[in-house]
């Protein structure tokens, strides 16, 4: 949830407390701004740790592939591999995405519209795979959904297996994201639409999902993220079959094994290129609906 | 929008069983694994010389982790917070970044700087300091990717803090470190450790990026994440079991540690 909503709204509020809260004289404020240069020490030392631990690896990739050339990054990207893995990561993604919306959605409405017993422990429970390392999430699922399965449902090495996985590790998004807004829902407008003789359908498609829509996508966009960088929770699952369960990342990591820097280097790029087309969206999405709150305040 | 109790039904049931099929049922399976055996057995097998020195690496990680992420984390939520500069957007947008790379990348990332062939090689091929396939690679993935945690969970205190208390202790004349030391880091404490508590379980429990940057050799470069994947694929199913049910564990203590906290923070609202 971090990831999303961080830049948008963080830089107008609270920044100048000493103006717009308490009142009253400047003098305060003029005491904390006395020290402008400890302010550009923290933001080099902060600037500084943040390049050295993310930016600089990072741009060694692109250097990496820079190196080699376009011709090398396109032939890299292109590879029959590389294609296989791109077409079973984003279509089991997708799918991935659209039943968790879905059923993060129908969690969502249940755990804030429903009563019964045991359901704050339900909700603890929805942390919980984010909370788990993600090889232990692969040996979970394992334990249901592999040769010693107590229900006979074999999955390994099948598309499923790593669809089962993902769908594990990437429950909360959806739900955590749709929960909030859902609570903060007003029930009069519902209301009112009932008593202007709306049905539930009528309700349910033209008053509440337009409002949950914003933050449906940032979940189901936040999961779809996640899922295509997977790696823990679906290589024991998986198993690496290509063109069946052998997922980008996967293949990242053999053409590391087998030392082949400039093409690990390229198909990194475009997953890299992904993740950020998607937030971008989603800030993008995030800002447009709090433009939209803020205006019908 | 109120549902006819057939609906209302429905839905519950079929949420739950989402849940009780994709989560409860397979991590109780685990827990019903490991334990069945008996007790001794689970002991026994976290405590053999692989698994202990495995925990003793993955400790060690998180003991050089988690104050690098504080000492630089609590400055960098106290600038984000406190103060406007230029390049502030960017500088944001930077720390979440680690949420987005595949932690395969992150490997990818490190090797390509930080590996023989790399921009920062020097340091392996003529200091001889072994960076990539050793210990150091291990602590600069795990914190690559958890460095947004402490920052993210102490900043939206810091906002909500305000500086009234902190401009009080400057007029009556204490120095920052003063300020600091009694005004500012008794607030944000429950921030900081939760915080922390989540630097700690993502440290333990990464297993994508240290797999990449780790020689996976037991007692040098092998943290308890790899030890689980390397008895799975050993063919030693309840030893992987075992460790799994330690790191569920952690899991589990980092849930009851968010509530708590949110309970906290729930009633230092009202």
């Amino acid at each position: 949830m971090t990831a999303s909503s961080g830049v948008v709204d963080s830089t107008s509020e609270a920044i100048r407390p000493g103006l717009t809260g308490s009142g009253g004289s400047g003098r305060p404020s003029r005491l904390l701004r006395r020290r402008p240069a400890s302010t550009s020490l923290r933001v080099g030392a902060a600037t500084m740790w943040l390049s050295f631990i993310v930016l600089l690896p990072l741009a060694a990739i692109l250097w990496q592939s820079a190196g080699g050339g376009w011709d090398a990054f396109w032939s890299a990207v292109t590879s029959p591999a590389a294609v296989a893995s791109f077409r079973v990561t984003l279509t089991i993604s997708v799918g991935v995405a659209l039943i968790n919306g879905v059923f993060g959605l129908l969690v969502a409405w249940v755990l804030t519209r429903d009563e019964f017993p045991g359901k704050r422990l339900v909700d603890a429970v929805i942390d919980l795979p984010f909370a788990l390392p993600t090889i232990v999430a692969s040996l979970v699922m394992l334990a249901l959904y592999g040769p010693s399965s107590p229900v006979g449902v074999h999955l390994q090495h099948t598309k499923w297996g790593v669809g089962i996985a993902l769908l594990f590790v990437t429950l909360p998004f959806v739900v955590r994201s749709v929960q909030p807004v859902l609570l903060e829902l007003d029930r009069e407008v519902e209301e009112a639409a009932a008593s202007l003789g709306a049905n539930n359908y009528t309700i349910l498609t033209r008053v509440i999902l337009p409002a949950l829509l914003p933050s449906l996508l940032s979940g189901a966009g936040l999961a779809f993220s996640r899922a295509i960088g997977e790696f823990g929770s679906v290589v024991l699952i998986g198993g690496a079959v290509p063109g069946e369960t052998e997922v980008s990342s996967q293949w990242i990591r053999t053409l590391i094994e087998n030392d082949d820097p400039v093409g690990a280097a390229a198909i990194s790029i475009v997953l890299l290129a992904i993740s950020f087309a998607i937030l971008f969206v989603l800030r993008a999405i995030g800002a447009r609906a709090a433009k939209r709150e803020a205006l019908a305040k | 929008m109120t549902l006819s109790p057939v609906a209302r039904h429905l839905a519950r049931w079929i949420a739950l069983g989402y849940i009780v099929i994709l989560v409860i049922v397979p991590v109780g399976l685990i827990l019903w694994r490991t334990l069945a055996p008996g007790v001794g057995e689970f002991v026994g097998s976290i405590s053999t010389p692989a698994a202990i020195s495995a925990l003793q690496l993955s400790l060690l990680v998180v003991a050089i982790v988690v104050p690098l992420n504080v000492l630089f984390g609590v400055p960098t939520a106290l600038v984000l917070a406190r103060n406007r500069f230029r390049g502030k957007s960017i500088l944001q947008a930077v720390i979440d970044l680690p949420f987005a790379v595949s932690p395969v990348v992150v490997g990818v990332a490190l090797i390509l700087l930080w590996g023989s062939g790399g921009l920062f090689g020097f340091v392996e091929n003529d200091l001889g300091a072994r960076i990539i396939f050793g210990f150091p690679g291990i602590v600069l993935a795990s914190i690559f990717v958890t460095v947004p945690f402490v920052i993210r969970e102490v900043e939206p205190v810091l906002h909500e803090l305000g500086t009234d208390q902190e401009e009080a202790a400057a007029t009556l004349g204490a120095q920052w470190w003063q300020t600091f030391w009694r005004i500012t880091l008794p607030s944000i404490r429950w921030g900081l450790t939760y915080g922390i508590v989540l630097t700690i379980a993502r440290t333990l429990g990464e297993f994508g990026a240290v797999i990449m940057v780790a020689s996976n050799l037991p007692g040098q470069s092998q943290t308890l994440t790899l030890l689980v994947a390397d008895r799975y694929n050993r063919g030693a199913e309840y030893g992987a079991y075992a460790i799994s049910t330690l790191l569920m564990t952690v899991a589990v203590l980092v849930l009851v540690a968010q509530v708590i906290l949110d309970a906290r923070r729930a009633r230092a609202a009202t």
